[in-house]
């Protein structure tokens, strides 16, 4: 890389160790979100982190009301335990792992969890690509921090799946057979050290904005785990907007380097939200379930009209020559992304497809022998322990 | 060899000191040492417990949904095991 990126340097170490240290004052204290995520959580009109409060408030709320007559008895009909799975709907209340539901609802969950799930896995390697080169010892940690956040997404997702009645290794060879799908924002590469600030930002801040919602979502495993996970992605979306900020305010070449990667990302991060409404395939069911509680244009609107006071306090330039503010909508209006370049990515031909699953599945072949010691150990073990009562 | 799949295990976090364990998701792994570490790994990266249980999916028995209604109806009839169920007359203090 021609760049330099050595803005934090030795006083960024010492930032790192403060918070390390502010952390370690807080010690014990009554309230975990407040030990764990700062105590700049919004109440419920705060923004999206607020919501992911105001959801998980809700579930509990749910849970207490109860649903009046209940049915499901033993050897009730379909249409009697059919009922009751509308009715547990209806009243935004959760169906759990073992409650009848439709096989089509089950299905629909299953591959909805694990491409979300392979997306967190994948999603590693375009900021992973960065670890080794990041500018700072502070910016290295976070990465690290961040890319194991991901590692740990894909798992509670599949861990969430799992209660669907589905493995998690039908799953993970699912995706290496090019069998399910992952988001296809990850088969963009990440040219500089601007990429891991862009998606930080709006591929981060895109995801939270299709998550939040998905905190509500009917089946309460999803729910329960995207709560975590908007909660640790808004970390992820601070620290890619601090990056870039820090960027624009450097050197000419640095802010030129963090418009480029704006310039790069906006549209495909636009085009995470989906096809449009009239075109997309999964929505009405879906919505009708309460797993989806948006459209894909509602949601892709609201990030857009975030995204603007965010670019302007970065100074940066969202690359759309024709967004601007309706004042009949109350909302921007903005170029859409190519949704004919989505579909050629999702079908496999975007710039790094072949590399994101080859990747996967090398590290995967790679891995194998960790996974045949420790279950060579764990037999031993038990052997021994069997000898020993 | 590698495509013998591990054990699920379900993991139980207790947040702090005073609260009980709590589950909070599950994992794979081939022991209960290894589930122990990557439940840490995994659900505590921000100080969110104090004690970890892991526990092997396949060792916990489920009330099913199914018979839900038949199998608590026993506690249904019995208000009398509330304390509102007692008429208190006036004036009685501490009770």
């Amino acid at each position: 890389m021609g760049h330099n990126c050595k803005i934090d340097g030795v006083e960024g170490v010492q930032v790192f160790r403060g918070v390390v240290l502010q952390v370690l004052a807080w010690g014990w204290c009554g309230c975990n979100t407040y030990l764990v995520y700062g105590n700049d959580f919004p109440g419920p009109d705060g923004g999206l982190l607020g919501e992911v409060e105001a959801a998980e408030a809700a579930l509990r709320d749910a849970a207490e009301r109860g649903l009046a007559g209940a049915a499901g008895r033993q050897g009730a009909d379909e249409a009697t335990l059919r009922d009751y799975f509308t009715a547990v709907i209806e009243a935004d209340q959760k169906i759990e792992p073992r409650d009848w539901m439709p096989e089509a609802y089950r299905k629909t969950l299953i591959r909805q969890i694990a491409q979300h799930a392979h997306s967190e896995i994948i999603g590693m390697q375009p900021e992973g690509n960065w670890i080794t080169r990041a500018p700072s010892l502070k910016r290295k940690a976070i990465l690290l921090a961040k890319v194991q956040d991901e590692a740990g997404h894909g798992l509670y997702l599949y861990a969430a799946a799992e209660t669907l009645g589905v493995s998690r290794d039908e799953l993970v060879q699912m995706l290496l057979e090019g069998r399910q799908k992952y988001s296809s924002i990850f088969n963009y590469p990440t040219l500089t050290w601007a990429d891991v600030g862009a998606i930080g930002w709006l591929v981060d801040g895109a995801a939270i904005v299709n998550q939040v919602p998905l905190c509500r979502c009917s089946y309460g495993p999803y729910a329960r785990a995207m709560i975590r996970i908007c909660k640790e992605e808004s970390f992820h979306q601070r620290q890619g907007y601090e990056i870039l900020h820090t960027l624009s305010h450097g050197t000419p070449a640095q802010k030129a380097m963090a418009q480029d990667a704006i310039d790069r990302w906006w549209y495909p991060s636009l085009a995470m939200f989906g096809p449009p409404d009239t075109a997309s395939t999964h929505s009405e069911q879906s919505m009708a379930w309460k797993i989806k509680r948006f459209s894909n244009d509602e949601l892709r609107q609201r990030f857009v009209d975030m995204c603007v006071q965010q670019a302007e306090i970065l100074g940066l330039t969202l690359p759309d020559p024709d967004l601007r503010w309706n004042e009949q909508r109350q909302a921007y209006d903005y170029t859409q992304p190519d949704y004919d370049e989505l579909m050629r990515v999702i079908k496999g031909d975007g710039p790094c497809n072949r590399q994101r699953i080859e990747h996967r599945r090398r590290a995967h072949r790679e891995g194998a022998w960790v996974r045949e010691a420790a279950a060579a150990y764990a037999a031993k073990d038990r052997v021994r322990q069997e000898a020993a009562a | 060899m590698s495509d013998v799949s591990w054990p699920l295990w379900e993991v139980f976090v207790r947040a702090r000191r005073g609260l009980s364990h709590t589950h909070v998701g599950s994992l794979r792994a081939p022991d209960a040492a290894m589930a122990l570490r990557n439940a840490r790994d995994l659900y505590t990266r921000r100080q969110e417990g104090v004690s970890i249980w892991v526990v092997p999916a396949a060792g916990i028995t489920a009330s099913s949904p199914d018979e839900k209604d038949a199998f608590f109806e026993p506690a249904a009839d019995k208000v009398y095991r509330h304390p509102t169920f007692y008429q208190v007359p006036d004036g009685v203090a501490h009770l």
